[in-house]
C-alpha cells in the first residue's frame, strides 16, 4: 500500500464551468446576478417589479430555478425578454442550482440582446451557498416574517452576498423583527455588503435597489 | 431525504478524482480517501459514503473507505484580530466584543490524499 498526496478541491468541477458561463457572458457583455433566499422571500415578486421598472432602460433575460413547476416563469414572461425555467426535481440534485444547468440555459437565451440576467435560484439558505454559477454579483433576499437571526443561523450565504435585500418590509408592524440588528449582522459578516429595505408589495424602497442594478450594469459595460 | 442533498455530484467529482489519481499512480486498487471537510460546509459525511458506494462500483475506487478530517470553525475579529472558535450561533469576539466577524477556518472541501495500492 502507498500513500499519494495531493490536494484536490471537490467542488472544481462546478468552479470550471462557472468560470466559463461567465466568459461567455462578458464576451457578449451581460451581467448577471444569482438571486437567493429561503422559500417565499420574494424572489420572483423582486424580479416581477425590477422588470417592470426597468423596461425600456435594459434589456433583461430570467432563469427560474424551481423543484417543479413553471409557475415563476409565468409570472415574469410579459416583461423579459427571455424566461428559462429549469426544474430540479428529475436531476440529481433539486437543493440548488448548479454551474452546468446555467451553461446549458445560456444556449436558449439570445445573449447579444440582453444586458442584463437575472437567476433565480431554488429557495435554499444552505446549498446554494456552495455552487457558484458564473454570477457577476450574489444577492440574498430575507424578509420579514422570516425573522432577524437568518444571518445568525445561515453565514455562508451572507458573507458571499453582495447585496442583501430585506423584503416585505411593509409587515414591519405586524413582525418581530429588528432591521438594525440584522443590518448590524449582516454587516459584521461583510462588512461591504449593500443593504436595500423594500416592499414588492408596496413598491417602497424598490426604486433604490433598480438604481443599484443599473449603477451595477453601467460600470461594468464600461469596463468590457 | 438523501436524494434532496447535493451530495451525488460532489460524490461523483470524488470517484473521478480518486479514480484518474489512482491511474496515473499505476495503482490497481484505492483503499482509503482522505478528505479534508469543513464544519461550516453544507456536505454531510455519510450521505457522500453512501453514494460513494453506489456511484464507484466497478471502478477501482470500489470498497474504499473515505476517511473524513472535520475542520472546526475558526474566526478572526476584524477589529483586534483575534483568532477563535465560536461558543455559540452569534459571533463575537471574546475579547472586544466586536461582532465583525470574518470566517478563518471551516469551509475547506477537499481531497488530501489517497491510500492505493
Amino acid at each position: 500500500m502507498k500513500k499519494i498526496e495531493f490536494i484536490r478541491n471537490i467542488l472544481e468541477a462546478n468552479e470550471i464551468i462557472a468560470r466559463r458561463n461567465q466568459q461567455l457572458l462578458d464576451r457578449h457583455k451581460v451581467f448577471a446576478i444569482n438571486i437567493m433566499s429561503s422559500p417565499g422571500a420574494g424572489k420572483t415578486s423582486l424580479i416581477q417589479q425590477t422588470l417592470t421598472r426597468l423596461k425600456g432602460r435594459l434589456s433583461i433575460a430570467v432563469v427560474e430555478g424551481d423543484v417543479a413547476s413553471t409557475v415563476d416563469a409565468e409570472k415574469v414572461q410579459s416583461d423579459a425578454k427571455a424566461v428559462i425555467q429549469i426544474n430540479t426535481r428529475n436531476m440529481p440534485e433539486s437543493c440548488s442550482l448548479m454551474a452546468a444547468m446555467i451553461e446549458s440555459a445560456l444556449k436558449d437565451i439570445p445573449l447579444d440582446d440582453i444586458d442584463l440576467l437575472l437567476i433565480e435560484n431554488v429557495g435554499n439558505l444552505i446549498c446554494p451557498s456552495e455552487f457558484i454559477l458564473g454570477e457577476h454579483k450574489r444577492v440574498v433576499i430575507s424578509s420579514l416574517p422570516e425573522g432577524d437571526d437568518k444571518p445568525i443561523k445561515y453565514p455562508l450565504i451572507f458573507i458571499d452576498a453582495d447585496a442583501v435585500i430585506i423584503n416585505k418590509v411593509d409587515l414591519l408592524p405586524h413582525v418581530d423583527f429588528d432591521i438594525d440588528a440584522f443590518r448590524h449582522s449582516v454587516a459584521g459578516l461583510h462588512p461591504e455588503t449593500e443593504i436595500f429595505e423594500l416592499s414588492c408589495k408596496t413598491g417602497e424602497g424598490v426604486d433604490r435597489w433598480c438604481s443599484w442594478i443599473l449603477a451595477q450594469v453601467k460600470s461594468y459595460a464600461t469596463k468590457q | 431525504m438523501l436524494h434532496h442533498m447535493h451530495e451525488f455530484g460532489i460524490t461523483e467529482n470524488i470517484v473521478n478524482i480518486a479514480v484518474t489519481k489512482a491511474d496515473e499512480a499505476r495503482a490497481s486498487k484505492v483503499i482509503q480517501i482522505n478528505l479534508v471537510v469543513g464544519e461550516m460546509s453544507g456536505f454531510v459525511p455519510d450521505c457522500i459514503q453512501f453514494y460513494f458506494d453506489s456511484l464507484s462500483k466497478d471502478t477501482i475506487a470500489q470498497g474504499a473507505m473515505l476517511h473524513f478530517q472535520l475542520v472546526p470553525t475558526q474566526l478572526r475579529c476584524r477589529n483586534c484580530s483575534t483568532i477563535f472558535q465560536p461558543r455559540d450561533t452569534l459571533w463575537s469576539c471574546p475579547k472586544c466584543r466586536s461582532q465583525s466577524i470574518e470566517l478563518s477556518k471551516g469551509r475547506e472541501f477537499y481531497i488530501e490524499s489517497m491510500e492505493v495500492e
